[in-house]
């Protein structure tokens, strides 16, 4: 293919051994990748296998060590985005560059750069946005649209500066189903009109649904070009990770015997405490002995604020809103909560799971001095570093955590090694109730999966897990219900067996789950 | 063309560890060329400055009288700057100790028994804290700026000493002079060697502070708690340490020393009030907690080269008619410089040429 693509010489874009080094480490070493026009062109792999740093080569924000960019023929640098979007090449990003506080129109105005009235860049934006499918009114408030919408405005502020090559960064990672859906016939759509799409995602099926052609990589390399119509998830799977993924099983929960609540959340509501986050409205929910709950939702519905809220982060004025192995637990913060038996793992984990300059050992106490006191400090509130560096070094062969150094600085961890340890942290307790939020988020799915297992075992003996994530993916796989979080609200938990991608995904759209058998027809 | 900061991806472990030498060893050339150009002999100035005083017995007991406050308050400061609080305002924390703690001797000096100096010190102590529970009060409750708060009440303290010294306080039989009744012997603190100098149990009380907190910091899990708060309070906050409590833990530790500073100087040293009692210790002594790497047993190695540049001020001034502002310039730069050199640690300098169009500028922020 590569030899095809060398003589074609029409091919829109084409990067030849596209190297990047950052210290010792070669995030991108002799990248090749070829994109026709009119393709939808898939970069696939793990996360931290290179293609953020790939892609930011070719959108001018990072400069290649090695390699060349042939655009249209002919060898490009690339300087800063500037110069990308000067040559034609527009980019999506994840993590939204958009301020909350102005209207949609004002954050397109923003990025142009140039005297352009409001109303005509608003004008254009909304003849643009009807005509692809995406309708966005350019006078709301950021602040007040949901994750899809606000995709739309980088999208078509992308398409503003009419583009010959889209750079999409995980698009669909914030979308529910449906959403994803309208997104790829707009991509469809411009593909049709002769754009050409590189789509960075590590969603098999969506790519095998969608895309011309794909490049793996794993660790800064590339392991294959390939056609993703041609493969199958498994296939693509192998190639991304490099072997096979131990699957993870689920055994049935034990329908018989007593299974009492030990999370308990009766009528939790909670104002927003910025202008920004979302406010919980009468959230109810009981996790029993056993099982798994997991909590499906896109981004910012009000997953954080219920976290925060059950682990005691923020308290409650009645004490029976939040209940612990049957005893309230409302007004107790997180040490008092944790010492009902509960454990907690945050999304974040640099800053919020772990202070980034202290070491892991260091980290092992934050959540833990209050529940292993007896062990883990001396009289006089010593800290006793001996037992703690056994308790760390124990979690880590546990969890099988990679780490350079016998006690190293939790920051100088990669992302899924330092996860597993905040995870092993927490199971390391033998928690009654585990709380987790995200996961497996940036995890690689060797990782994952042992997480994913772990927290079944969890459940398995007896104690109650409840999983906040973004993966649906993941949610069928462990959990035994699933409630969906949106706009602060949150459904009635369904049996897995019950449940499909298709309903969950109109919960997280928001439709109303007595609704639920007619919307799937109107869709 | 602009400047920018770039965060090092990492950082020397060496040059951490060599970054206040750096700042010591460029003062001193600096200062070098700051008296050449004030027409002095540089080597002479540079000798008198900083060899001399450690010659002799008596300039060396001078040099523990300066150093002691120095530490106390530092080791109090680097609580408060290890949190994450910027107390500024300990010169004003140190009047109020000494005005607190001057109380018996000069309202009831007929209290004089073994009691006498204890109790004096405790209430130095407790006047510092209370003055310094101020700005940590208004900042829990209001979110004031901390370090606002704490500078301007210095100046309130400073015109509230002057106004006692002038006023109610003032000595009947002292001919109209601004200070109070000299302290009687039992207000006094002792000197330890009496025969060779002046020096007073002050600087032992200050390495025992220094001690103390060096122990609290690096071992127990209050130390730990400091250090998570100030570094990530997120953090502190999901390990359920509460970040309200330590603006006041760090604010009354710091101002409890720095208190216990003002006493044990007016108590030791001055032996009245006056309308001027510290050279700005309150203020050297931020630049004795970060030269020492906001580690105690650091800060005390610190408060005796700064101590060490008031006792060089005072000898230039002497013997060479350099002005006595002499040490604060010398004083300013460490700080720059230890700064500078922190700062350099953690970041590298870029120079960034303009762009034409503000609009790619914010673009280029996306990434």
């Amino acid at each position: 293919m590569e030899a095809e693509s060398g003589e074609r010489g029409a091919a829109l874009l084409d990067v030849r051994g596209l190297t990047k080094i950052f210290g010792a480490l070669k995030a991108c070493d002799n990248v090749d990748l070829t994109i026709g026009t009119g393709q939808i062109h898939a970069l696939l792999g793990e996360n931290g296998a290179g293609k953020s740093t790939f892609v930011k080569m070719l959108f001018g924000s990072l400069q290649p060590n090695g390699g060349e960019i042939r655009w249209k023929g002919r060898r490009v640098a690339i300087a800063s985005p500037g110069e990308a979007r000067r040559l034609g090449i527009g980019m999506v990003f994840q993590h939204f560059s958009l301020f909350e506080a102005l209207t949609a129109a004002e954050n397109i105005a923003l990025s142009l750069g140039n005297d352009t009235p409001i109303a005509a860049i608003a004008a254009k934006a909304q003849a643009l946005s009807y005509s692809y499918g995406l309708p966005l009114d350019p006078y709301s408030l950021v602040g007040d649209l949901s994750v899809g919408e606000r995709q739309r405005i980088e999208i078509i502020r992308c398409l503003l500066q009419t583009p010959d090559l889209i750079i999409l960064d995980e698009p669909t990672s914030v979308l529910t189903p449906q959403e994803a859906e309208k997104l790829f016939e707009t991509l469809e759509r411009l593909r049709s009109e002769g754009k050409s799409i590189l789509y960075i995602s590590h969603r098999l099926e969506e790519v095998k649904r969608l895309c011309d052609g794909a490049t793996v990589l794993r660790h800064g390399r590339v392991v294959g070009h390939c056609d993703p119509r041609q493969e199958t998830a498994a296939s693509l799977a192998r190639m991304m990770v490099g072997n096979d993924v131990a699957a993870v099983v689920r055994p049935p929960v034990d329908r018989e015997g007593d299974r009492p609540p030990l999370l308990e959340i009766r009528n939790l509501s909670r104002t927003p405490a910025t202008p920004f986050s979302i406010p919980l409205r009468n959230v109810d929910l009981s996790v029993r002995a056993g099982e798994v709950v997991g909590i499906a939702g896109v981004a910012g519905n009000g997953q954080g604020e219920l976290f925060e809220a059950i682990s005691g982060e923020a308290r409650q004025d009645d004490a029976g809103t939040v209940r612990l192995r049957g005893r309230d637990a409302g007004r107790l913060g997180i040490s008092g909560r944790r010492e009902l038996g509960a454990a907690f793992v945050p999304e974040e984990r640099l800053g919020h799971g772990a202070a980034p300059r202290m070491t892991l050992s260091e980290n092992l106490l934050l959540s833990r001095y209050k529940t292993d006191g007896k062990a883990l400090l001396g009289g006089l509130g010593t800290i006793r570093r001996s037992a703690l560096a056994a308790a760390a070094k124990r979690i880590v062969e546990r969890m099988d955590v990679r780490k350079s150094g016998e006690d190293p600085e939790a920051a100088a961890l990669s992302g899924g090694n330092l996860q597993k340890f905040i995870v092993g942290r927490e199971l390391d307790r033998q928690p009654a109730v585990m709380v987790i939020n995200q996961p497996t988020w940036g995890v690689d799915a060797g990782a994952a999966a042992r997480i994913r297992q772990a927290l079944i075992e969890l459940a398995r003996n007896g104690s109650a897990v409840l999983v906040i994530s973004q993966d649906l993916d993941e949610l069928f796989e462990i959990s035994d219900f699933i409630a969906v979080m949106h706009n602060g609200e949150l459904s009635k938990p369904l049996p897995v067996a019950e449940a499909s991608y298709e309903k969950i995904g109109l919960l997280m759209g928001g439709a109303a789950p007595e609704g639920a058998p007619h919307s799937v027809e109107a869709a | 063309m602009r400047i920018e900061l770039v965060r090092r991806p990492q950082h020397s472990i060496l040059f951490s560890a060599l970054s206040p030498f750096i700042a010591l060893a460029l003062t001193l050339v600096f200062g070098a060329i700051l008296f050449a150009l004030l027409g002095k002999n540089p080597a002479a100035t540079m000798y008198v400055f900083f060899i001399e005083p450690l010659t002799q017995m008596w300039s060396l007991h001078e040099l523990a009288l300066k150093a002691a406050p120095l530490i106390m308050i530092g080791v109090g400061l680097s609580v408060c700057y290890l949190s994450n609080n910027w107390n500024i305002g300990a010169e004003g924390q140190f009047t109020i100790g000494a005005i607190a703690g001057s109380i018996l001797p000069v309202v009831y000096p007929q209290f004089q028994n073994a009691f006498t100096l204890p109790l004096m010190l405790l209430m130095g102590m407790a006047g510092g804290a209370l003055y310094a529970a101020i700005p940590a009060f208004l900042k829990v409750k209001f979110n004031t700026n901390e370090i606002l708060t704490s500078l301007m009440l210095v100046y309130v303290a400073g015109l509230f000493l002057d106004w006692m010294v002038r006023g109610p306080w003032r000595d009947p039989q002292g001919h109209g002079f601004p200070q109070t009744i000299q302290f009687s012997d039992a207000a006094t603190l002792p000197e330890i060697f009496p025969q060779s100098g002046n020096a007073n149990w002050g600087i032992v009380i200050a390495i025992a502070a220094a001690l103390v907190l060096w122990f609290v910091l690096g071992r127990t899990l209050k130390g730990f708690e400091v250090k998570v708060i100030g570094e990530s309070p997120r953090a502190g906050r999901f390990a359920g340490f509460s970040a309200a409590r330590m603006v006041f833990f760090s604010f009354i530790i710091s101002g409890a020393l720095a208190g216990l500073a003002g006493i044990c100087e007016v108590a030791g040293n001055v032996n009245q009030l006056q309308p001027v009692i510290s050279p700005g210790y309150g203020f050297t002594a931020i630049i004795v907690a970060f030269l020492g790497r906001l580690n105690p047993l650091g800060i005390v190695a610190a408060g005796l080269v700064l101590g060490l540049s008031y006792l060089g001020g005072e000898a230039a001034q002497v013997a060479l008619g350099v002005s006595d502002k002499a040490a604060r310039v010398f004083q300013g730069m460490l700080l720059f410089f230890v700064l500078a050199s922190d700062t350099l640690i953690l970041y590298q300098i870029r120079l960034v040429r303009s762009r034409k169009a503000a609009g790619e500028g914010a673009v280029a922020g996306h990434a």
